[in-house]
């Protein structure tokens, strides 16, 4: 698949806040979720970053501080369109929480108790599980395709690490990070 | 100054807070509710269910959520703009250092390594998800057999959709439509 690389005219900015701001509109369930949806827009429908890019930025923003939406929102941006592009797609991923929490803020009882808003958000976090389901199971056939070693026991010992030794993501992140260093550098990785 | 005040704690906040977004809630515990006592911990732990039920990134709905409880629309934007300012250079930082060497051995070795690891993250993500979405809990399950069965109809339904190419906003809003129709049948 070829990547496009948009020109930063008007309506690229505009494509890059509209897809952003629904992103972060349709987070359910925090922190992972970002993944699929990612990947949904600026990967299967825009063309703009390929699944490994969209890895890649989900590594760096998972290590560092602050909420991963954010900070993928601010990377991407940033390697969409520079330092303005960070600006749209920070504005566009805080945008939707501050419209949201202000009108729940003021009927806030009435949000917590409605039976109907908890089905329909009940059903949304089905649907997200369905999704990052779906983008764990390619994830896992594409790198098994590649037949290498050393990424499959990454995956297996990080996976065995954090469910059942509830081992800190920050701590795997780092030792993942130096067995990479290590050990990954040849392009045969990449 | 109650903006420059809460718009310097959640700063704080968002320097401190490694991990994502569930890692900021004890921190602003630590800040709104023990320091300032500007909520009450009642009043936090529902901050905590909305920022959670709500969509949106749970950092950032706390964060907006506490600023509008404590000065209203102005307090919610100085407080998510505290929040997201450390993100903000250290993600334009992160970003310049990999695109500009993000093609030399060792930081394309880290790179190579994460990539795995994301992967992994992931699968555990889908498993605590599925827990949540079919038997509603976060632990695993006394009786597994009593799982939510208008959930498991969402959750085909969803994988087939999203297989077949359907974008991931239509199928999110489907779902909803599915969980209230199921959920008036009380299916869910």
């Amino acid at each position: 698949m070829d990547l496009v690389t948009p020109k930063r005219d008007a309506h690229f900015y505009w494509t890059l806040f509209k897809s952003t701001f629904l992103i972060s509109a349709f987070t359910v369930g925090g922190g992972f979720v970002i993944i699929p949806l990612l990947k949904g827009k600026y990967v299967d429908e825009y063309h703009w970053i390929s699944d490994k890019d969209t890895l890649d930025m989900v590594a760096i923003a998972q290590s560092m501080p602050g909420v991963v939406a954010v900070n993928s929102a601010v990377i991407l941006g940033y390697r969409m369109a520079g330092v303005l592009g960070t600006l749209v797609a920070l504005v566009a991923t805080v945008l939707p929480c501050l419209i949201t929490l202000t009108i729940i803020s003021y009927s806030y009882d009435y949000f917590i108790q409605n039976a109907y808003i908890k089905m329909v958000l009940r059903g949304m976090q089905c649907g997200a599980t369905a999704l990052i389901v779906n983008v764990g199971i390619d994830l896992l056939v594409k790198q098994g395709r590649k037949k290498l070693i050393l990424p499959l026991l990454i995956i297996i010992g990080t996976f065995v690490a954090n469910l059942f030794f509830d081992t800190n993501i920050m701590v795997l992140i780092l030792i993942d990070g130096i067995i990479g260093f290590l050990f990954m550098r040849d392009a045969l990785y990449n | 100054m109650i903006y420059a005040l809460l718009f310097w704690e959640f700063f704080k906040v968002g320097i401190f807070c490694v991990g994502g977004g569930y890692a900021s809630m004890p921190l602003i515990q630590a800040s709104v509710v023990d320091t300032f006592h500007w909520l009450t911990m009642s009043e936090f732990v529902d901050i905590f269910t909305i920022s959670q039920m709500t969509p949106g990134p749970i950092g950032i709905n706390a964060a907006t959520f506490v600023g509008t409880r404590i000065a209203g629309l102005g307090g919610a934007v100085v407080a998510t703009l505290g929040f997201v300012t450390p993100s903000f250079f250290l993600g334009i930082f992160l970003a310049r250092i990999f695109l500009k060497y993000g093609d030399i051995g060792p930081i394309r070795g880290i790179l190579n390594g994460l990539r795995p690891a994301v992967v992994a993250l992931i699968c555990v993500a889908s498993l605590s998800f599925i827990l949540l979405a079919l038997w509603n809990t976060e632990e695993l399950p006394s009786d597994w057999l009593a799982f939510s069965r208008g959930g498991l109809v969402i959750l085909i339904a969803a994988i087939v959709a999203t297989r077949k190419g359907i974008g991931v906003i239509k199928v999110l809003l489907g779902s909803g439509v599915l969980g209230l129709v199921l959920g008036m049948a009380g299916l869910i």
